[in-house]
């Protein structure tokens, strides 16, 4: 085995020089859950690991004036589910997050690590997704952000590029009569991966849908947003039609694999489902009555 | 290899080590440290039986990169009876042999006590999931589940 390095940089500037002058070498450390699992499988060799809980920015949860949140790229599951505000403003985001793993899995494993780790059943994903997170990511040149469905590009890839790093999530501010809830199809109750999930965010006025976001998990190459099913539910009351058509338009967005947790056509019908399942909690919720 | 000084505390305990950057807390626990309590089942954050807190919250130690506890505090059930006097999950654990083969116990009871500090009057629903980390091999959740509910009880009962 070669030499490897930990470090814990106490600063974003510190995390990036290491990791670019690693040149490719270095992981990146959050709740570790995914990272070592593949160090112990010998499908990862690092040559140097940057632990990045050290580092406020990234381990951190804010609430900013105008209702907008911050959420840390390695903040753990557990300890956003403790934050006061964050599950009453964005439910269907936290509950997609607490779905990982067991509860010392959630000790631990993070948003950030989740959509890093580039796969398409990723829970937290299609519910970031829904919720129109954009990302901040900062790197050699600086920082930039992106919308985080241009995040992951295939299974297992990110657009990334050489030496950036995820620093988090910013949840955009809540209107009045918002709601959001996210599903998934497992054959069992718990402890398990998405066979297909669906995140779905309202805002609401007088019963008629004034805006929508949906995202489709475990269904292709990569999370979707799927623009067309949004499009059908806003101005709807979400009538049978309007979520018979926005069901019939996530079923369309699907390009999945047979694998043995589930079927091309088994993924594609319950992409429908779970939509107009995943629509009404939403819709409960940005109504207050749920 | 270079090794890591790590400055401690296990329960209660200052504690220091020299560990290699990738070993697991649980490799250091175990096999640095003599503290053989705490199980490697999968070694992948599956099974749960390596479980220990990390300042105070649940994770699987083999999920846990020895480098990074310095400064931290940790508890594993060797921290979990009070000298002679055992934890009332511990006995109530041998009450009503909710262990068979053993393995999975500290595991299960680290968890449970962890869950019992957050929600003191668990439903059995809530016992279920909080412990669906925790796999155990004989498949004896029953009578876990009933003595962890059990426990509760009388440790509400008591206080």
């Amino acid at each position: 085995m070669t030499d490897i390095r930990y470090l814990a940089p106490p600063t974003l500037d510190e995390a990036v020089r290491a990791f670019a002058a690693a040149q490719g070498a270095a992981r990146i450390l959050a709740g570790g859950t995914d990272l070592l699992v593949q160090m112990r499988n010998g499908m990862v060799h690092p040559g140097t690991i940057i632990d990045i809980k050290k580092i406020p920015e990234m381990t951190s949860i804010t609430e900013a004036a105008d209702g907008s949140f911050w959420v840390g790229a390695a903040v753990s599951g557990a300890v956003l589910a403790e934050h006061p505000r964050f599950g009453k403003v964005w439910p269907g985001v936290l509950e997609a997050i607490n779905l990982i793993g067991s509860t010392q899995v959630q000790g631990r494993a993070s948003a950030g690590g989740n959509l890093c780790h580039g796969s398409p059943a990723a829970d937290s994903v299609p519910a970031m997704v829904a919720a129109g997170a954009v990302l901040t990511i900062a790197g050699p040149n600086g920082r930039r952000t992106m919308p985080v469905e241009a995040f992951p590009v295939g299974p297992g890839r990110t657009s990334l590029a050489a030496g950036e790093i995820l620093v988090g999530f910013t949840l955009p501010a809540r209107p009045a009569g918002s709601g959001d809830a996210y599903l998934r199809m497992i054959p069992r109750t718990e402890m398990d991966i998405a066979v297909v999930g669906v995140g779905v965010s309202l805002t609401m006025a007088g019963g008629v849908v004034t805006a929508a976001r949906v995202g489709l998990g475990a269904a292709a190459p990569t999370v979707l947003l799927v623009a067309d099913a949004a499009k059908v539910l806003v101005g709807s009351k979400l009538d049978d039609a309007a979520l018979n058509a926005a069901a019939a338009a996530c079923s369309a967005a699907c390009k999945p694999i047979d694998d043995k947790r589930g079927t091309i056509v088994y993924r594609t019908k319950v992409a429908a489902v779970l939509l107009k399942r995943a629509a009404a909690i939403a819709a409960d919720r940005a109504q207050g009555r749920a | 290899m270079a090794k890591l000084h790590v400055t401690t505390t296990i329960n209660g305990e200052p504690t220091e080590f020299l560990c290699d950057p990738s070993q697991s807390m649980l490799d250091v626990l175990r096999n640095s440290l003599g503290l053989t309590g705490s199980k490697e089942g999968c070694g992948t954050g599956d099974c749960g039986s390596c479980s220990i807190t990390l300042d105070g919250r649940l994770t699987c130690s083999c999920l846990v990169l020895a480098a990074e506890v310095g400064g931290h505090e940790i508890t594993t059930i060797e921290g979990m009876a009070q000298g002679d006097e055992l934890h009332p999950l511990q006995q109530k654990f041998l009450e009503m042999a909710a262990l068979q083969c053993g393995i999975c116990t500290p595991g299960v009871l680290m968890a449970a006590r962890s869950l019992l500090e957050k929600n003191p009057e668990p439903t059995e629903t809530e016992v279920r999931f909080w412990l669906a980390g925790n796999l155990c091999r004989c498949t004896g959740y029953d009578k876990i589940v009933r003595a962890v509910l059990e426990t509760a009880a009388e440790m509400r009962s008591a206080a």
